[in-house]
């Protein structure tokens, strides 16, 4: 376990807009989660859903408003906020020349993960790669690649995870895989925020989702009946298009 | 949370690590400084003459290119060198992925830094006597002064390169305003460092002329290693 | 304020001719002296300029004020521009005085140098994508910073071999018109630099309306 002396359970985001000139990525959004919840971000391409999670994860500074982790904004915080968040991008953040082995022990060391060798067999246990863990990660295919992302994201045990399309590319053994370890990390007490397209797959496990549309974020309603995600989704998008 | 320089060193020994395995990056700058100094040497020499040791006026001639074909050699790869190191981060987004390690963002710097210094000082050893080999000039005259015009001068150069460097992995056209950013930038280091040593490898030597361009060569450094610290930070974060 | 800058920078320039006549000639060069008057403030507002620049620079990229952005690429512009004059100015001259187009001495070759990094500041800031105002700030600093190792490295470096710039110390009667023009001069790039920023400011404030619209 790594010792962290700051450590947060609600993230706000109040009134959250991103500009780059006169395009708009992001426009008002607001919202909260706090541990132990899987929240959905679901919405076409270029919504924002990738920009809205470089907010959260401080790679980006908001043109306006602000993102509270436990009532405090992230330069109150300082360098340490990053120990508690764990992000897996779109482009998976591995190192192709490295084994697998060796970027879970390299990301480890960076976050200052005690008893790292332990840590890193149990990481590639759960990412079903202990056999593979010499290979070098750019002989693995996209479905591997992105398990050991998600291993690599998760191997200082944050607060807050952030995923953006973590179903792309899983065959359907691993997609249910995932969905229990995340909820398996959700009965730990994380926060976990994903942006997908896969509404089969996240249908079921996420608690509430909000649909992007041209940078707003809209609240999906509660599932009337046995409505699916998805037609909650279209719902919600008919609604923002209005 | 680990410190910077602790951070810095698991940063440098990744990179070189992955560099001994496959050698990369060190042959083909390695080769490229060496194509360097043959096509500025069939450039700038201008016949057997030139290189007739018994001529004294070409003596010194053949000092002066000797030192200004070294170090165009060392800037030209060092600026090869920058750009291939950080396009390997910039597959995967890896650099990304750094700056959101709970580390201070200079850890990065560091050691991105101590990589490519390593890196430079490896072609280096070849690059300078291969100079000498080709030019008859006399390395052992002044050998520290020398060691220091070379090392004052490449961290002064690697100081500026990988912040450039670093801050420009996510524009446009980030190849070609690399060495436009960098080289007006360099050109004291680059001046004092040929000045430097063509003033030791002359026939007659003045190593205290070659101390005056190594005193500025340390300033510079100062100056500019302080710079990048203060700067990256606000830079990188955004 | 602008206006009063131009008027002051229109009785300056508009008066120099008469002013710079009434100077004496330069022992060795003539009539071409005069251009002296022009280059020097020109000279000195460019490289004026690149620390305006550079210290805007750290100020917008410590504190994250719009306004310092602006200036810095108000005053990075101007760089450049003032530059051109100056780079043409020296070579006409230095044809006339000593029959060669350049000489490699130390203000004139920093200008060169500062030039060079304020065009490639211009460049970046273009061409570079988003987030560039943050880059072309380290730019202008690192420029700032190096203008004086420029200096002192090509004075050495010149130290081996024959001095060919004018002599630093003037006579009364050359100092009161280089004063006129000075002044005239630095009245111009004045009321340009704020001029420059505030187009930029109100280049901004018109994208952010236009966001505010959609709302």
């Amino acid at each position: 376990m790594t010792t962290t002396s700051f450590d947060f359970d609600t993230v706000e985001v109040r009134d959250v807009s991103k500009h780059y000139g006169r395009r708009r990525a992001l426009a008002h959004v607001s919202l909260t989660g706090r541990g132990g919840e899987i929240l959905g971000l679901l919405g076409p391409n270029g919504a924002g859903k990738s920009t809205l999670l470089s907010v959260l994860g401080t790679l980006m500074r908001p043109t306006s408003g602000e993102v509270r982790y436990g009532g405090k904004l992230s330069h109150e915080i300082g360098d340490a906020l990053r120990g508690r968040i764990g992000v897996l991008g779109h482009d998976l953040f591995l190192y192709g020349d490295l084994s697998a082995r060796e970027n879970l022990e390299f990301f480890g060391r960076l976050n200052g993960v005690a008893a790292l060798g332990a840590r890193v067999d149990r990481a590639l246990e759960d990412a079903r790669l202990t056999d593979r863990a010499r290979e070098r990660v750019s002989g693995f295919s996209r479905g591997l690649r992105q398990r050991l992302a998600l291993e690599r994201a998760l191997i200082h045990d944050p607060r807050l995870v952030l995923l953006d399309e973590p179903f792309t590319g899983l065959d359907d053994a691993s997609c249910t895989a995932l969905a229990d370890r995340l909820r398996a990390l959700r009965a730990s007490g994380v926060l976990i925020l994903m942006a997908t397209h896969d509404f089969d797959s996240a249908d079921g496990l996420i608690d509430r989702a909000w649909c992007l549309h041209n940078g707003r974020a809209h609240l999906l309603d509660a599932p009337a009946g046995a409505e699916s995600l998805r037609d909650r989704y279209r719902r919600a998008l008919q609604g923002a298009q209005a | 949370m680990i410190g910077v320089l602790r951070a810095a060193w698991v940063i440098a020994r990744k990179d070189l690590v992955v560099e001994a395995r496959s050698r990369e990056l060190l042959y083909t700058t390695l080769f490229f400084a060496l194509s360097v100094v043959l096509v500025f040497s069939f450039a700038l020499v201008r016949g057997a003459d030139d290189l007739d040791i018994n001529k004294a006026v070409d003596a010194t001639l053949r000092s002066q290119m000797a030192a200004g074909i070294l170090w165009v050699g060392i800037a030209f790869s060092g600026t090869l060198a920058l750009g291939r190191t950080f396009e390997r981060e910039r597959q995967a987004e890896t650099l990304r992925a750094l700056l959101l390690a709970p580390i201070e963002h200079t850890a990065v710097y560091l050691g991105k830094l101590a990589t490519l210094l390593v890196l430079m000082v490896g072609v280096e050893l070849i690059i300078v006597p291969v100079v000498g080999f080709l030019f008859g000039a006399p390395l052992a005259a002044s050998p520290w002064i020398l060691i220091g015009l070379l090392g004052t001068g490449t961290l002064g150069f690697a100081a500026v390169g990988t912040l450039f460097a670093a801050m420009l992995v996510r524009a446009h056209s980030r190849d070609v305003l690399l060495p436009v950013l960098l080289y007006p930038i360099a050109i004291p280091v680059v001046l004092a460092g040929v000045r430097g040593t063509a003033a030791i490898f002359a026939p007659e030597a003045d190593p205290a002329t070659a101390f005056m361009w190594l005193t500025m060569l340390v300033f510079f450094d100062a100056v500019f290693v302080t710079l990048a610290l203060w700067t990256f930070g606000p830079v990188m974060g955004e | 304020m602008v206006p009063a800058l131009l008027l002051v920078a229109a009785v300056v320039l508009v008066g120099s001719p008469f002013v710079v006549n009434g100077a004496p000639y330069e022992a060795s060069m003539g009539i071409v002296s005069k251009i002296f008057y022009f280059h020097v403030p020109f000279a000195a507002v460019m490289l004026t300029s690149t620390f305006v620049s550079g210290i805007a620079s750290a100020v917008y990229l410590i504190r994250r004020k719009p306004m310092a952005d602006y200036v810095a690429l108000a005053a990075g512009e101007l760089v450049t521009v003032f530059g051109i004059f100056v780079l043409v100015s020296g070579p006409l001259w230095a044809r006339k005085a000593w029959g060669v187009w350049w000489v490699w001495e130390p203000r004139l070759t920093m200008t060169l140098v500062m030039w060079m990094i304020f065009a490639a500041y211009q460049i970046l800031r273009r061409f570079g994508g988003p987030g560039t105002d943050v880059l072309g700030a380290v730019v202008a600093i690192f420029g700032m910073a190096v203008a004086p190792f420029v200096y002192w490295s090509v004075n050495m470096w010149r130290g081996m071999h024959p001095q060919t710039s004018v002599v630093p110390t003037l006579p009364e009667s050359m100092r009161d018109p280089l004063m006129w023009c000075m002044a005239g001069i630095f009245a111009l790039y004045a009321a340009l630099v704020l001029v420059r920023a505030r187009v930029e400011r109100n280049r901004a404030a018109l994208e952010a309306a236009y966001i505010a619209l959609e709302d």
